[in-house]
């Protein structure tokens, strides 16, 4: 039996994720980047082979992804994240012609074809504005946690405009909607549709085809999944895995490779961005 | 002797300014904005009377300008704060052609003719880079609060590059700069020189010319005003002391004290 393990550092949290030779994942592990990348990334590899009772020796090929995919130093190669995202999309939801992540600080928007390549892409690289961050501006403004956030703003029923368009300024506009008595979960179902508004015009700049497959951290808040399918007019698919949708298509380009070695004639290829 | 007041309702900080009919100024109030924008107005205005050892009602003329200007209560009229922010340079400093304002959420270029008419402007205010909460930001990251980031800069000999694109960007630069073992001060420094570049952007947009005038709050920091010199390579105007924060509100009492002689011009006639 043959493993592969992907392992994607983000901006925010480090993903690890190990696969067997059918593409089923077998072990996870997610923990925060934090400032040291390289342990980071060693941590969670770890944690995913103690998940599913491995050793390091069984697992044949490891590709690291994400921002910080250079200090995966036991990885083999490297991938970048928008060729793992579309990859890991298309292997859970083989309809899926776009895919939208929305990671703790960029969204990426990126179109893919039947086989999983990716035909183009677009993220926010400037600006913090719709991405996770937005989320995390809100929360400490309004200091409530992070996960509590999409079930809140699930009772709104009269959102407030959010008008800001940067994440700093948004706190504040956040906290004067407060302070004009506006309802919690009314300011929180408004924070929602601006995110789903930003990048969904994202979306549209890479064009938006069905399926869309949601996938990032953000993907587990069920407002955003409720906002996101409003402002597209269609149902997004959303898999229990979609924080390790990144790992998951490093691990199966690793699989890729695996492979290769053995029947390097007619091993299937996949081109990597 | 007649008094008019400005009141300047900015995005983090309220200020409010007494002249007389000699145009010297004779009371002074500043706090933090908050989101009771009528409150503060009212206590910022108490503390310039309580200077001034006035009362409300010997005050003839009330401006009111910044962003917050239309929840001012009891104010005769309200400026756009360009407006006031001219007549207040114009007064310290005659031969002002362009400003540099740079508050906690905005940062405003403008040119203006020698008659403090703007001619031209330009505004960041829909990006946190390019205003004072860049430095603010950064100095919270660094573990510093905004009083300390005068301190701290003043000890740093280079500047670190920090892209300034976002200020939450500037989060992972900050802690990848620390763990690499750069002095905090420079970071500081680095984030300083970064939002010069942005306000410089800015100045050429509107076609700036000399003389420079800078103010708004973000330049009491010393190395702020150092920095634009630089990179100018020019010199420019700061208004003294605590005017500097002060310029749009003296901007706007002044204004006031030329209406009040328009009107008992008109009324003598």
């Amino acid at each position: 039996m043959a493993y592969a393990a992907g392992v994607d550092v983000g901006s925010t949290q480090t993903k690890a994720v190990i696969i067997a030779e059918s593409g089923g994942i077998v072990g996870r592990a997610l923990r925060p980047t934090g400032a040291n990348v390289v342990h980071a990334a060693e941590e969670a590899f770890h944690e995913a082979l103690t998940s599913c009772d491995l050793r390091e020796e069984e697992v044949e090929f490891v590709v690291g992804t994400g921002y910080g995919r250079y200090k995966v130093t036991f990885g083999n190669t490297q991938v970048t994240e928008i060729s793992c995202h579309g990859r890991g999309a298309v292997h859970m939801f083989p309809a899926t012609r776009t895919v939208i992540d929305m990671g703790g600080q960029d969204t990426k928007a990126i179109r893919v074809a039947a086989n999983g390549e990716i035909i183009d892409f677009c993220m926010n690289d400037k600006c913090a504005a719709g991405t996770g961050r937005f989320l995390g501006a809100a929360s400490s403004a309004l200091d409530i946690p992070l996960d509590e956030l999409g079930p809140t703003a699930l009772r709104g029923e009269r959102p407030v405009k959010i008008s800001t368009t940067c994440t700093v300024f948004a706190e504040s506009e956040v906290l004067s909607w407060l302070g004009k008595g506006k309802k919690i979960e009314d300011i929180l179902l408004g924070v929602h549709q601006s995110i789903a508004a930003r990048s969904v015009g994202l979306l549209r700049r890479v064009g938006v085809e069905d399926q869309v497959t949601f996938t990032g951290g953000v993907a587990r808040n069920l407002a955003m999944i409720a906002a996101l399918n409003d402002r597209l007019a269609l149902t997004v698919n959303v898999s229990e895995e979609s924080h390790y949708m990144g790992a998951l298509g490093a691990a199966l380009f690793a699989l890729d490779r695996i492979a290769a070695s053995r029947t390097p004639a007619d091993a299937p290829r996949r081109a990597a961005v | 002797m007649r008094y008019t007041a400005g009141i300047d309702v900015g995005s983090t900080y309220t200020k409010a300014v007494i002249v007389d009919d000699d145009r010297r100024v004779v009371g002074r109030g500043v706090d933090p904005t908050g989101f009771k924008l009528a409150e503060v107005s009212e206590r910022v205005l108490q503390r310039a009377l309580d200077e001034a050892g006035l009362v409300r009602s010997r005050l003839d003329y009330v401006i009111a300008t910044g962003f917050g200007r239309h929840q001012v209560a009891g104010s005769d009229t309200q400026v756009t704060d360009l407006t006031a922010s001219a007549r207040g340079t114009t007064f310290l400093f005659p031969r002002t052609r362009t400003i540099l304002d740079v508050g906690g959420q905005t940062m405003k270029a403008s040119r203006i003719d020698g008659r403090a008419a703007v001619k031209s402007f330009r505004l960041n205010d829909k990006c946190a880079a390019g205003t004072g909460a860049f430095l603010e930001k950064t100095a919270r990251y660094l573990g510093y609060s905004v009083e300390e980031i005068g301190p701290l800069v003043s000890t740093s000999k280079t500047a670190v590059a920090i892209s300034g694109v976002c200020a939450v960007f500037a989060e992972s630069e900050v802690i990848n700069q620390l763990s690499e073992g750069t002095p905090p001060a420079d970071i500081m420094h680095g984030a300083i020189v970064s939002l010069v570049n942005r306000s410089v952007q800015l100045l050429k947009r509107v076609q700036m010319e000399s003389e420079f005038t800078l103010i708004g709050g973000i330049m009491r920091f010393d190395k702020m005003v150092a920095v634009v010199r630089d990179q100018l390579r020019q010199p420019v105007n700061i208004p003294a002391g605590d005017l500097v924060q002060l310029t749009s509100a003296l901007g706007a009492a002044l204004l006031g004290l030329q209406r009040m002689e328009k009107l008992s011009a008109r009324v003598e006639a």
